[in-house]
């Protein structure tokens, strides 16, 4: 599959929240405002680009080689993106400290993001070539940045709607994530 | 690997630590039947939310569902009662890597379990089983009471919290089964023939958001009137 369809399906025909449902944890609780949305989808591309490197790094070099990947790929792929966060995080802190402070919480939140873990296995699935996972990766997040500054637009116009308490906060945000993938999928004719 | 010691990596995964014992003693029977219930509705993980991704994922039918639920509950509850016996040993910093460790050895276990056993169902769940190693549900829970707790109580809780879970899970697999394929458990359902037209949309992602987030209205609204 050419890169560059690699990178256009993962951002708008198989996004990965709303297609995939990945990263759905931090497109929830993170969308509240257009600062903290592109923060976080920024974060999460760099991370999510990284990954995609290295894991088909391990999974080539160490995992496969060595046979182990039956059982040990799930531990070390959650090992690798541990590490990367961590490693992403004290680099920021030294190198950047006002992004650092400006990201907060937000970038030890990636390693348990559903939506990075998942790229590592599914390019491993689609036995994708090093530079197809490191593209998949970049779409990812780029995908993910999207969905989440959509939906921060969305939901800081809905602060000044009249929402009944019931709907309030998830149940109002899970409905209009619903509505913009039904919008998405409009997407799906690109692919041949 | 070092970790600063930062805020837990699941967002708001505080709740229910509950009242909390003496070391070695037996808690009260009321005391684990809250630890139990709690999961089931008040504390429910998908209130926060937690867990959300597979429960949209998988819920295309009843018994994707119910596979889900059972291979998370199985990860919840075992990966809760280790921790629990080795709380103390774990340093504090490295906690969270030490926590995920732990559950992704038993998903390890939980996907091999289903990969020989029940191929076509792990087939359909594709990589939301290996997905559940960072289930926040489970991090969650250890982070708030298992790490806190003593071995059954944690037990309990992660029962709780995986009945909960499950409940959902069939709940919204059976709403989008019905409605997105006129059957329920690979069965067609009496009264819903030919004459009601599929709506595909429920199988598919819109389907499944706005489902969801239907159900947790409905759900928030009966709290809100049992709280007047």
């Amino acid at each position: 599959m050419g890169l560059f369809t690699i990178f256009i399906a993962a951002v708008v025909v198989n996004n990965f929240i709303l297609y995939y449902f990945l990263g759905l944890c931090p497109f929830i609780g993170v969308s509240g405002r257009l600062k903290s949305a592109f923060g976080m989808g920024c974060s999460a591309t760099f991370v999510m680009t990284l990954t995609g490197m290295v894991t088909w790094l391990v999974d080539h070099y160490i995992l496969k080689a060595a046979g182990v990947d039956a059982f040990l790929t799930y531990v070390s792929f959650i090992l690798v993106i541990a590490s990367l966060v961590q490693l992403v995080e004290m680099y920021l802190h030294k190198a950047v400290p006002e992004l650092y402070r400006a990201l907060g919480i937000f970038l030890p939140l990636i390693t348990t993001n559903c939506a990075v873990l998942g790229l590592a296995l599914l390019a491993s699935l689609r036995s994708y070539t090093l530079a197809q996972s490191t593209i998949f990766g970049f779409g990812a997040g780029v995908g993910f940045t999207m969905a989440l500054l959509i939906m921060a637009g969305i939901r800081e116009q809905l602060d000044f709607a009249d929402v009944p308490p019931a709907l309030r906060g998830i149940s109002l945000t899970l409905i209009t994530a619903g509505l913009l993938a039904l919008a998405f999928m409009g997407f799906g004719g690109i692919m041949k | 690997m070092v970790e600063e010691n930062h805020a837990p990596t699941c967002p708001q995964a505080h709740g229910g630590a509950g009242p909390s014992t003496p070391t070695g003693a037996t808690p009260a029977r009321a005391v684990l039947l809250d630890d139990f219930t709690k999961g089931l509705w008040r504390e429910h993980p998908l209130l926060v939310p937690l867990g959300t991704c597979p429960t949209l994922a998988v819920t295309t039918t009843v018994v994707n569902g119910f596979a889900m639920g059972m291979a998370t509950g199985f990860v919840l509850v075992s990966s809760c009662v280790v921790v629990s016996c080795v709380r103390k040993l774990i340093p504090r910093e490295v906690r969270i890597a030490a926590f995920t460790m732990i559950i992704a050895a038993f998903v390890t276990l939980a996907d091999l379990f289903l990969k020989a056993n029940f191929y076509t169902i792990s087939k359909a769940l594709g990589p939301f089983v290996p997905l559940i190693v960072v289930n926040c549900i489970i991090l969650g829970r250890q982070e708030a009471f298992a790490s806190k707790n003593g071995p059954l109580r944690s037990a309990i809780d992660a029962l709780g919290m995986g009945a909960g879970f499950m409940l959902l899970l069939l709940l919204l697999g059976g709403i989008r089964e019905v409605l997105g394929s006129r059957s329920l458990l690979g069965y067609p359902v009496p009264g819903v023939g030919a004459w009601f037209p599929t709506w595909v949309v429920m199988i598919l992602p819109p389907g499944a958001f706005i489902t969801l987030g239907v159900i947790i209205g409905v759900a928030k609204q009966m709290m809100l009137r049992r709280q007047r």
